[in-house]
């Protein structure tokens, strides 16, 4: 089965990814490689990295990559700006989305679906075809209609906004997800929507990387792969077990660890 | 940071309304005397009350001195370096549009204010005026069967002179403030407007001012006047050519609303507002107050102001009448080297009156923008409420956002509320967006148009469109 996966061409590869913010580096050398239908789970203490990770496969402006490389569909996008990444198929759920004051959520969705969809060359959406559309998706998450109305994560609950992520998640059908601490300050009702509505959207085309400090979201979704970083490198890779494994044992097992590779 | 950077690249301005019309122009010296003015009244052949009201207004011109407490910088007005009076030359007296100068059309199509009976817009009557006079009005007969009063200034001293003598400088006294009294002095066009009793205006009103001469101040006066249980929309948009000189414009504008009246009065003012080095654009020098006369009456201003140098206006409501409603909505966006200091005053004389004010500056550039404003409540003005909030926008480090509430109350038994906030567009902002797929420029776009959301609910339909479009506009740049 894991063979077969890797027959395809992989989604997302990292080359021995170092990057620094104001001249201090993050990360020292990360590789990562995600292929068609895989789940990677990356693993980690607080300030190990996970995060910038994913900000920088985003395109985040506070980074510098100071060595290595960045390919998404085989094409280096080391250079390319944040939305171009995001119209191509890059997803960053945010561990703390972002409030935006005024602008409506439907408006907000409305005009990221479409900036996706003419990437894909598909038709853009007016708003009673996307009204359509984003009901449908709602029902992914289980959020009520009046979410739209309101300004973008403002006022919205920890839950609320993490389920809005989803719910973005679903409307952009990204080629790779990076769900960064999604499921944090989710209650297990809440979780359980979240995982549920991240595995209807991913399928045997898409990659998902899970970015989390707990084995709840991993019991949920199960990974293929999971990650263990510190101080800015993958210093252990295994499979779903390994999950378990160091939640049983904690992180100071992980301190042991040389750098593999 | 890179994106403050690019931040200020989408702030750069194009003015798209900085052409000149050629037209032959009958225009006075320069100077300013009791001689000019009496030739400004004369050209006009205004009755003597009104040649009067002009010359008492000099004389005390003379003795005031020009403002400084708003602490504007900008080069010393020679006002004696100003053409008083410019007016395309036309035939004496036009009956239809047929024999407005085809230039003169021209000139407002290209502006998007389409004036002849084929193309003129069609839910909204205009008065267009360019420099010193009232070129034409539309929807006149219409509205005249409603018993609607909508033409020139200096048409209805001629036609309705009663009223004029009755009401102008009622709400805005000759020596209300300097600039009020220079244009009580020379003033030459503007807007008139007369809704009889229990009449909702059928259309929104609108007037146009366009400066077009280089040399000559604008100095339009407008006067709106709504009888018991009436109600009018009233716009006004402004634009002016990119001239490296400075333009004066010293407007006035008085309402008066009695029992049950309602006046919504909104702009759109888009003068130029000179180059990136700070070089040329209109001086702006408003007066607007509008009196809330009658019991239960409602006064409400929105303005979007986006041009000018220099912005200095203070659109006012005085509350006199029982229950009486004042409103102020104002997005001020300044860039470059703009200044503007506006907001509003609010004077509760009677009791339980009303006002709200919602001001929103954006400053970009190196620009400064100032909310200045009074909410007063009088020794009667029992059981008053006032709400302000004032909410500044940095874009950029370079600009300089001011909030001035003033607030006196004489009266116990009222209640003052005053909020007010600054922000500044965040990286993680623009990021959020940009990682959902939006374009820099309308991740900005969509942010600034958010902060403004308050006010913008306020304006007319197709103005709201237009402001929401302009501040794009002017948020419209290449991105890095």
């Amino acid at each position: 089965m894991q063979s077969k996966m890797k027959e395809s061409e992989p989604i997302l590869e990292v080359e021995n990814l170092s990057a620094s913010t104001d001249n201090l580096p993050i990360l020292k050398g990360v590789s990562l490689t995600v292929y068609p239908g895989e789940i990677h789970a990356i693993m980690g203490r607080n300030g190990c990295g996970k995060s910038t990770l994913s900000k920088i496969i985003a395109g985040h402006p506070s980074y510098n990559i100071t060595n290595g490389d960045i390919k998404f569909l085989g094409e280096n996008i080391n250079s390319l700006e944040p939305e171009e990444r995001a119209q191509s198929g890059i997803f960053l759920g945010f561990q703390y989305p972002i409030e935006i004051p005024g602008v409506s959520n439907l408006e907000f969705l409305r005009v990221s679906t479409n900036a996706r969809r003419k990437f894909l060359n598909k038709e853009e959406l007016d708003t009673f075809d996307f009204e359509e559309l984003v009901k449908e998706k709602l029902e992914i998450v289980k959020m009520d209609h009046a979410f739209l109305s309101r300004s973008v994560n403002q006022g919205f609950s920890g839950g609320e906004k993490k389920r809005n992520e989803i719910l973005q998640m679903a409307l952009l059908e990204p080629k790779i997800a990076i769900l960064d601490e999604t499921d944090s300050g989710l209650d297990i009702d809440a979780l359980r929507i979240v995982a549920s509505g991240i595995k209807k959207i991913s399928n045997a085309q898409t990659g998902i990387i899970l970015i989390t400090h707990y084995q709840r979201l991993l019991d949920e979704i199960e990974p293929n792969y999971v990650h263990v970083m510190s101080d800015g490198q993958i210093i252990k890779t295994g499979e779903s077990d390994l999950a378990l494994e160091l939640e049983e044992k904690g992180y100071e097992w992980t301190d042991n660890f040389v750098k593999e590779t | 940071m890179v994106n403050e950077n690019l931040v200020k690249d989408v702030v750069k301005e194009p003015y798209k309304y900085g052409f000149v019309t050629d037209i032959e122009t009958e225009k006075i010296a320069k100077g300013l005397n009791e001689e000019i003015i009496r030739l400004i009244s004369q050209k006009k052949d205004e009755p003597k009350y009104l040649l009067d009201f002009r010359l008492k207004a000099f004389k005390k011109w003379q003795k005031m001195k020009e403002p400084d407490w708003a602490g504007l910088g900008y080069k010393q007005i020679d006002y004696q370096d100003i053409i008083y009076y410019s007016a395309p030359k036309q035939k004496e007296k036009i009956s239809s549009l047929d024999e407005v100068d085809p230039k003169l059309l021209e000139t407002f199509d290209k502006l998007g204010i389409p004036l002849t009976e084929q193309k003129k817009l069609t839910n909204v009557a205009v008065d267009a005026v360019f420099d010193s006079v009232s070129i034409a009005t539309t929807f006149r007969e219409e509205l005249a069967e409603h018993g609607v009063i909508f033409c020139s200034i200096s048409e209805a001293v001629k036609n309705h002179s009663d009223l004029i003598e009755k009401y102008l400088g009622t709400v805005v006294p000759a020596s209300d403030n300097y600039f009020a009294a220079l244009n009580s002095a020379v003033f030459s066009d503007g807007s008139f407007v007369y809704i009889p009793k229990g009449v909702t205006c059928p259309m929104d009103l609108s007037s146009y001012f366009r400066i077009n001469s280089g040399d000559s101040g604008q100095f339009e006066r407008t006067l709106i006047i709504a009888e018991e249980s009436s109600s009018v929309s009233y716009l006004e948009g402004c634009t002016a050519p990119m001239f490296d000189t400075n333009t004066l414009h010293a407007a006035v504008v008085e309402l008066i609303a009695l029992d049950d009246a309602s006046i919504k009065y909104s702009t759109v003012q888009n003068w130029y507002a000179g180059d990136e080095e700070g070089v040329g654009g209109i001086f702006n020098f408003v007066t607007k107050r509008g009196k809330c006369l009658g019991k239960r009456s409602k006064i409400s201003w929105s303005q979007v102001e986006t041009g000018s140098a220099i912005t200095w206006k203070y659109p006012s409501c005085l509350l006199l009448g029982e229950e009486s409603v004042g409103e102020f909505y104002s997005v001020a966006l300044t860039n470059n080297l703009q200044q503007a200091d506006t907001g509003t005053k609010m004077i509760h004389i009677g009791p339980k009156t009303k006002s709200t004010i919602v001001s929103k500056g954006i400053s970009a550039g190196n620009s400064i923008n100032s909310y200045r404003g009074l909410v007063k409540m009088g020794t009667k003005a029992k059981g008053s409420r006032n709400y302000s909030q004032c909410d500044s926008m940095l874009i950029g480090d370079q600009a300089s956002a001011n909030t001035f509430p003033y607030i006196k109350s004489q009266q116990p038994n009222s209640e003052i509320e005053h909020e007010a906030s600054t922000c500044r567009i965040s990286e993680d902002q623009l990021f959020y967006l940009q990682s959902r797929g939006i374009e820099f420029e309308e991740a900005v776009s969509m942010m600034v148009s958010g902060f403004c959301r308050d006010v913008f609910n306020q304006l007319p339909m197709e103005f709201a469109a237009e402001a929401d479009k302009l501040l794009a506009l002017k948020l419209e740049g290449s991105v890095g």
